[in-house]
């Protein structure tokens, strides 16, 4: 009572959204010393900023006006090796992540065999594909076999952990039905815990094939194949019309994935 | 349920039999694809050097380790930069993201044929461009260094933030907004009172998320000229440094572990 009597006649002040005033206060302090440090840190060439206006108009300007014929073998060539790396990598990393789930779920896996998977995963989502793709063009030479290594490994730590955590929390139920009746392991497996992470496994494999898409547009960059090498070039010359086709066909095809992952799942669930 | 008739004796099948064939269809199609690419990604390699691989690995290896730690003195600059890419990319998107997802939901944007698929137009073009290449693209207009990958960092997330934002505007409890509207509140003072309260945590989540990925992403960024840690990567790889490149390599991957551990720490307390 006492509490509501004092907050009567007093007007109302919006609450904050850290309550403990004292660590709110030191947040803030924190927050604006590192900003100031960091401004002064960087330090911006305002000249070139505003000469580079001009290129950047230019640049923008370019998408309305796409030049998709000069460059057209080198743009489909690029665009063909990135599809057929996404595709590889996607079928190739989602049938390693597969075992790795299964490994890595708990509820299936014993100690050791979970402990072993996690660390795979752990040790593909820690490094990065641009990175990875530089070790593996430095271990197997330039071109789209780097690339399609680079994505499956980094397919395998994305999908395997996605994967993992929904056969934890997966129905015990059906699965102790299936294991009442006598079946195998395998049986067990494909009978009880299969069916019911499908669509999950499904909607994450669509979902995997878009990033894949969209990294093996940057593998290029270090020599690891794809439409990257183009888009490259593409920057060094200026020719800002050919980058931006190809940066419109990027759009286009993630786009048409998204949709159609969209619409997938959207029948699966 | 598909049974099938054996010599008098019923067999139960998980599927029909035209379920059967048209998976194994849609299967064999696969197959084919699969093949087909394959072929061309062989072709495309020179397999001598496949071959050769585990000995290149091995040399490597052996010129790797162990790896220079005395090089670490130099790498704190960078490190800073690439705090300093990853925050405030991070928040310069977060300025962008915020107006353009109120734009974007449903139930909150002022013209939903006309606004709304601009500003889901615009997520779109942020979201599926790396922001490697937007780096590239930005080193080319206004000239290399940190500046530039701030700036790559920020619409690379405009995407990513601007969604996942309107997708928690989408969501929120509608009756909160009615009862603020019917004490005659304008409509900007809805949006603060009615709207904002139930998207804060959400948008600090959000934040925290996107500069975890910001951090990895800017480690990056220097590869192509764009400032922060890349940069001494890409200068050691190019004079085939392997004792740096492999203390780079550490310095990166303790920094992504220790900003995935802030991030789970402040979402944990947030939510």
């Amino acid at each position: 009572m006492s509490e509501i009597n004092s907050f009567i006649s007093k007007p109302w002040s919006k609450p904050s959204f850290i309550k403990r005033p004292w660590l709110r206060w030191t947040l803030i302090i924190f927050f604006l010393t590192y900003l100031l440090a960091a401004y002064a840190t960087i330090d911006v060439n305002w000249s070139r900023v505003y000469e580079g206006l001009e290129r950047g108009k230019k640049f923008v300007l370019a998408f309305t006006n796409p030049d998709f014929t000069t460059r057209s073998s080198d743009i489909y060539e690029g665009m063909f090796e990135s599809i057929i790396m996404t595709i590889t990598s996607s079928v190739v990393g989602i049938a390693i992540s597969i075992p790795i789930a299964l490994g890595a779920a708990r509820n299936i896996a014993p100690l050791p065999v979970y402990l072993i998977c996690r660390s795979i995963i752990a040790i593909s989502r820690a490094l990065q594909e641009i990175i990875v793709a530089i070790l593996l063009v430095a271990i197997f030479g330039f071109g789209p076999l780097a690339g399609f290594l680079t994505l499956s490994f980094a397919t395998i730590g994305f999908l395997s952990k996605l994967l993992a955590e929904d056969i934890e929390s997966m129905d015990k139920v059906q699965a102790e039905a299936i294991e009442a009746s006598g079946a195998k392991w395998m049986q067990w497996i494909n009978y009880g815990v299969q069916p019911q992470v499908m669509p999950r496994l499904i909607g994450l494999s669509i979902y995997r094939l878009d990033i894949n898409f969209r990294e093996s547009a940057i593998l290029g960059l270090v020599g690891a194949g794809g439409i990257g090498a183009t888009l490259n070039t593409a920057f060094d010359r200026y020719e800002y019309d050919t980058a931006a086709a190809i940066l419109l066909i990027i759009i286009m095809i993630v786009m048409a994935l998204e949709y159609m992952s969209g619409v997938i799942r959207a029948r699966v669930q | 349920m598909p049974v099938k008739d054996l010599q008098g004796k019923q067999i139960w099948q998980r599927n029909t039999g035209r379920e059967s064939i048209s998976h194994w269809i849609i299967w064999l199609i696969g197959v084919a694809i699969f093949a087909y690419c394959w072929q061309k990604i062989s072709n495309s390699t020179t397999w001598f050097f496949v071959w050769d691989a585990p000995r290149i690995a091995d040399d490597i290896w052996t010129r790797a380790t162990p790896p220079r730690w005395e090089y670490i003195t130099q790498l704190g600059e960078p490190i800073w930069d690439t705090l300093n890419i990853a925050t405030l990319g991070t928040i310069f998107s977060l300025i962008l993201a915020v107006p353009i997802a109120f734009l974007a939901a449903h139930n909150t944007t002022p013209s939903r044929f006309f606004i709304r698929p601009i500003a889901l137009l615009i997520i779109v073009s942020s979201r599926s461009i790396n922001s490697l290449i937007w780096a590239l693209l930005l080193i080319a207009i206004i000239g290399p260094g940190v500046f530039a990958g701030v700036i790559a960092i920020a619409i690379r997330s405009i995407g990513f933030c601007a969604k996942l934002l309107y997708e928690a505007i989408e969501e929120i409890d509608q009756t909160q907004v009615e009862a603020i509207t019917a004490t005659g509140a304008s409509r900007w003072q809805v949006m603060a009172y009615g709207i904002v309260p139930q998207i804060l945590p959400a948008f600090a989540g959000i934040a925290v998320f996107r500069w975890d990925i910001n951090i990895r992403e800017s480690t990056v960024l220097g590869l192509v000229g764009a400032g922060g840690i890349g940069l001494q990567l890409s200068s050691s790889l190019n004079v085939l440094a392997w004792p740096q490149v492999s203390l780079i390599l550490l310095v990166i991957l303790v920094a992504v572990i220790i900003s995935e551990w802030v991030s789970a720490k402040v979402r944990g307390a947030i939510i």
